[in-house]
């Protein structure tokens, strides 16, 4: 129900006892819901409340420089740049939340109605008044001294090169707009919904995807139309802009439900055809992957490379804290142990020992050598617990970092020198893959993490799997059903370590050399983050966390499509991490097994519970009754 | 203090011979001697922190006897493992039931038969199981930690079933359930029982758990203070000051 299709009468002057009586009314009919609420009726305190926290998150926005470092980065040309939308989509949040009723059972929501607008442009403006206040102080005072980025050219990019009254002016009506279309979002009824989001969305990610698209436009010959829609220094054109959001706007709307049908009916399959579904995905998605980088360009292919590292990283890690639930925290250990060991075995540079194996026959070793450290460092965490043993990996992370780096053993890996001229990755003497060509280290990782996908899925199924999970869920009783705890534990610290190295010998062959500043502690929490963010114990989470966040985002030392962000990427980091466990406890794709049972388990729940009432109904065998005599 | 008629003959199941136990320096048992022959249903009975949990675990072997023997048919397991003493038919229902409460029902049941190699076997100790508890059947797909405290019960039960033990080491089978259900339990223990499984409980619960059982003990803090028959202990003027830790006279 929209506002203008509400009677005249029922709109705006409709007293709280008619809602009431309205709500009753609706909730007979099994469709409880009032007519919208009367413009002024506002939860003022709410607005407010919310207001500030959009105020004070702008002001924090502009205060981390965002908004000047990326306001060169132009999303739609000249409308737009990324620098004002790091400001302006706050008051678009904030004003379509408050417009959020909470849904109960047997309780009315309110339609949505100009009340949503003037809620959300009220709180907007309060959001925006946090910059208008922001401006007037950096007119004021110079702060400068604790606040690096306390400067006047901030003062000028938010008074849009006017006055500061100007600023004032002009955020808190940029902010109450803002807030106004956020609120307004609800009035939109949910199909004319899909289509507006799917035209931002669509506009946005192709002006988000510019180094990419062009990229692949490269490669498929069709620049023609890349050099058209792009101006010539980053940014969609405007008219382009428009042309894009009605070509995405009309496929929604031919599309409409299709979609969602056909998810739901991939969903609702059972036993073999959902195997084969599944399986014609997999071999989509993989055949993709294997086409799709003959036509991209390095930039795209290194970007992919780093995704598939991180993959392989992520999936070793998800053993470890997802499926047997050890939080290591040093897991970047057995990264650069494997990154090490295939240095040293391949570098004719290597101080000590140089063998300059083939890189095949070194992965043998590397493949050995991690699995005995991880024995090492499991040996002794593992008898610790919870927070203890976390505190403990992290400690073991930095060691292992600091003896690469210790002048004690810089004969052996040259200190912080590292080794360097580590030859590419042989493949059995057809090819090198090294650094300089993208693409094969791209098909190298994808190998990997392909036969570390398969490894990962059959250990979930194994018995160690169930072991592990078992472990995780209580230890106690796991030893009771005769589980070796000790044994298991250790087996999850080994198979995580040998994932981890992987990554570590391609690593090193791709960048052709290795520090020890290449394993910080901040690896291990992206890696760890990625995993949290993708979905614990879900191995599709964990390929998309690692896309999201490493390929949008960047790794912790590797560009991502979002370069110019790549200073705030932790403060984003940190962001999606609280969003997501606010949001989203289970992760991005959380493990479909798991979201099946609980929709079946529900289901379940409520078809025993109809047959107790409809017993009790039928003065048959009540459940008080029966708990009574018995 | 009269003995309870103990089966003779025969070598005991599992026993202990006057062992003790520590926690770090706190002596948790103290020279305690059971003995648990095949077929019975036998109780220990004590209030809390008198070192009933901890007599299951050194049974167990997850605790180690500072001093004393551990024996299971005639062998001195002592320095054996866990899972050496389940392959051997030992298994225990935890207190309050502890299921895997984010595994399915399916993955808890097949838990319980984590030793075992022999699918079929395992195959149709499953049937058993949905035979003694149809509704675990219809759960099998459900996470554990949505059940029923009921239904909890039932699959801990199944789950232990599961490894075809010989012994069954139950911990508070009346912990955390409704009067009602602590009847029900009660009663299929004693279905189970019937069915020739050994059962060593350990309880607060005294009259519930002395009402099924063949023989108990009483112990108080770590040391057995009763040994006797089910029916003696019932009567026994002791009893309730040992058990509730004071005299009633």
């Amino acid at each position: 129900m929209t506002a203008d299709e509400q009677p005249s009468e029922a709109a705006p002057g409709v007293t709280d006892a008619a809602s009431g009586a309205a709500g009753a009314q609706a909730h007979e009919h099994e469709t409880p819901q009032a007519p919208p609420r009367p413009l002024l009726a506002q939860d003022w305190r709410r607005l407010l409340r919310m207001g500030a926290v959009g105020a004070t998150a702008q002001m924090f926005l502009a205060l981390s420089n965002m908004p000047l470092r990326l306001d060169d980065r132009l999303l739609i040309k000249p409308i737009l740049s990324f620098g004002y939308l790091s400001l302006l989509f706050v008051p678009f949040v904030v004003g379509n939340r408050v417009g959020h009723q909470i849904k109960r059972e047997g309780i009315p929501t309110h339609a949505a109605g100009a009340h949503e607008v003037i809620g959300g442009a009220v709180a907007g403006a309060v959001a925006g008044a946090g910059v208008s206040l922001m401006a007037l102080l950096l007119a004021n005072f110079d702060l400068r001294e604790p606040l690096v980025n306390w400067s006047p050219q901030l003062a000028d990019l938010l008074a849009f090169g006017n006055s500061t009254g100007f600023a004032v002016f002009i955020w808190l009506l940029l902010g109450g707009l803002s807030g106004a279309a956020g609120g307004a979002m609800r009035l939109l009824r949910p199909r004319i919904r899909r289509v507006a989001v799917t035209m931002i969305l669509t506009v946005g990610l192709i002006s988000v995807m510019e180094t990419l698209v062009t990229d692949l436009a490269e490669g498929m010959r069709f620049e023609w139309l890349t050099d058209r829609v792009y101006a010539r220094r980053g940014g969609v054109n405007w008219n382009w802009a428009l042309i894009l959001a009605a070509v995405s706007g009309l496929v929604s709307v031919l599309a409409r439900g299709r979609v969602r049908r056909t998810r739901e009916r991939i969903a609702s399959l059972e036993g073999a055809s959902r195997n084969r579904a599944n399986l014609g995905l997999i071999a989509l998605t993989g055949a993709l992957l294997v086409i799709l980088p003959m036509f991209t360009g390095k930039l795209t292919n290194e970007l992919l490379a780093n995704v598939g590292l991180f993959v392989l990283l992520a999936l070793g890690l998800n053993v470890v804290v997802g499926l047997a639930g050890i939080l290591d925290l040093g897991y970047v250990a057995f990264f650069a142990v494997g990154s090490y060991t295939a240095a040293v075995l391949t570098a004719a540079t290597s101080p000590r020992i140089n063998p300059e194996l083939p890189w095949f026959v070194a992965l043998i070793f590397v493949v050995g050598i991690t699995g005995l450290v991880g024995l090492f460092i499991g040996a002794p965490v593992i008898r610790m617990r919870g927070d203890y043993l976390a505190i403990v990996t992290l400690g073991f992370g930095e060691i292992i970092r600091l003896l690469f780096l210790s002048d004690w053993l810089s004969g052996w890996f040259g200190g912080s020198q590292g080794i360097v001229r580590i030859p590419g990755a042989g493949i059995f003497g057809l090819a090198s893959v090294d650094g300089t060509d993208p693409r094969a280290v791209f098909y190298l990782v994808l190998a990997f993490c392909a036969l570390t996908i398969y490894i990962s899925w059959r250990l979930e199924r194994s018995r160690l799997g169930r072991a592990w999970m078992a472990v995780r869920e209580d230890e106690t009783v796991a030893e009771a059903m005769g589980i070796n705890t000790v044994n298991v534990k250790l087996m999850a610290f080994v198979v995580g370590a040998v994932l981890g190295s992987f990554s570590g010998a391609i690593f090193s062959a791709k960048v052709g050399s290795v520090f020890p500043n290449s394993f910080l502690i901040l690896v291990s929490i992206v890696i760890l983050v990625v995993v949290i963010f993708g979905g614990m114990g879900s191995i599709p989470g964990v390929i998309a966390g690692s896309a999201v966040l490493i390929g949008v985002l960047g790794g912790p030392r590797q560009p991502g499509l979002l370069a110019e962000f790549s200073e705030y990427k932790l403060l984003i980091y940190g962001a999606l991490l609280i969003w997501m466990m606010l949001a989203r406890p289970e992760g991005l794709i959380p493990s479909v097994r798991r979201s099946r049972e609980l929709h079946q388990q529900e289901m379940a729940q409520d078809a025993w519970l109809r047959e107790q009432l409809d017993e009790e109904a039928n003065g048959g065998g009540s459940l008080r009754a029966s708990a009574a005599t018995s | 203090m009269s003995k309870g008629e103990t089966p003779t003959g025969a070598v005991p199941l599992l026993e202990m011979r006057s062992v003790n136990a520590h926690y770090g320096a706190v002596h948790a048992l103290r020279d305690v001697d059971l003995s648990i022959h095949a077929g019975e249903l036998v109780c220990l009975l004590g209030g809390n922190a008198s070192g009933k949990s901890t007599t299951l675990k050194t049974l167990l072997g997850m605790l180690k006897p500072s001093s004393g023997e551990v024996v299971l048919d005639g062998e001195v397991v002592n320095d054996k493992p866990t899972s050496y003493r389940v392959a051997r038919g030992v298994t225990m229902v935890p207190e309050n039931r502890r299921l895997f409460k984010r595994l399915s029902v399916r993955e808890n049941l097949d838990l319980g038969a984590y030793l075992r190699s022999d699918s079929a076997g395992i195959a149709e100790d499953l049937e058993r199981v949905f035979e003694l508890f149809p509704r675990v059947k219809e759960r099998l797909s459900q996470k554990a930690g949505t059940l029923s405290g009921g239904e909890q019960q039932m699959v801990a039960m199944g789950r232990a079933l599961m490894a075809r033990p010989r012994l069954l080491l139950m911990d508070e089978p009346s912990m955390g359930l409704a009067p009602a259900l602590v009847q029900q339990n009660f009663e299929l223990i004693e279905q189970i029982h019937a069915a020739g499984l050994t059962i060593f409980m350990v309880e607060q619960n005294a009259n519930m758990a002395l009402s099924i059982a063949d023989r108990g003990w009483v112990l108080q803090t770590g040391r057995v203070v009763l040994d006797d028959s089910a029916e003696n202990l019932m009567t026994h003027p002791e009893l309730r000051a040992s058990y509730l830790g004071q005299s009633d006279a």
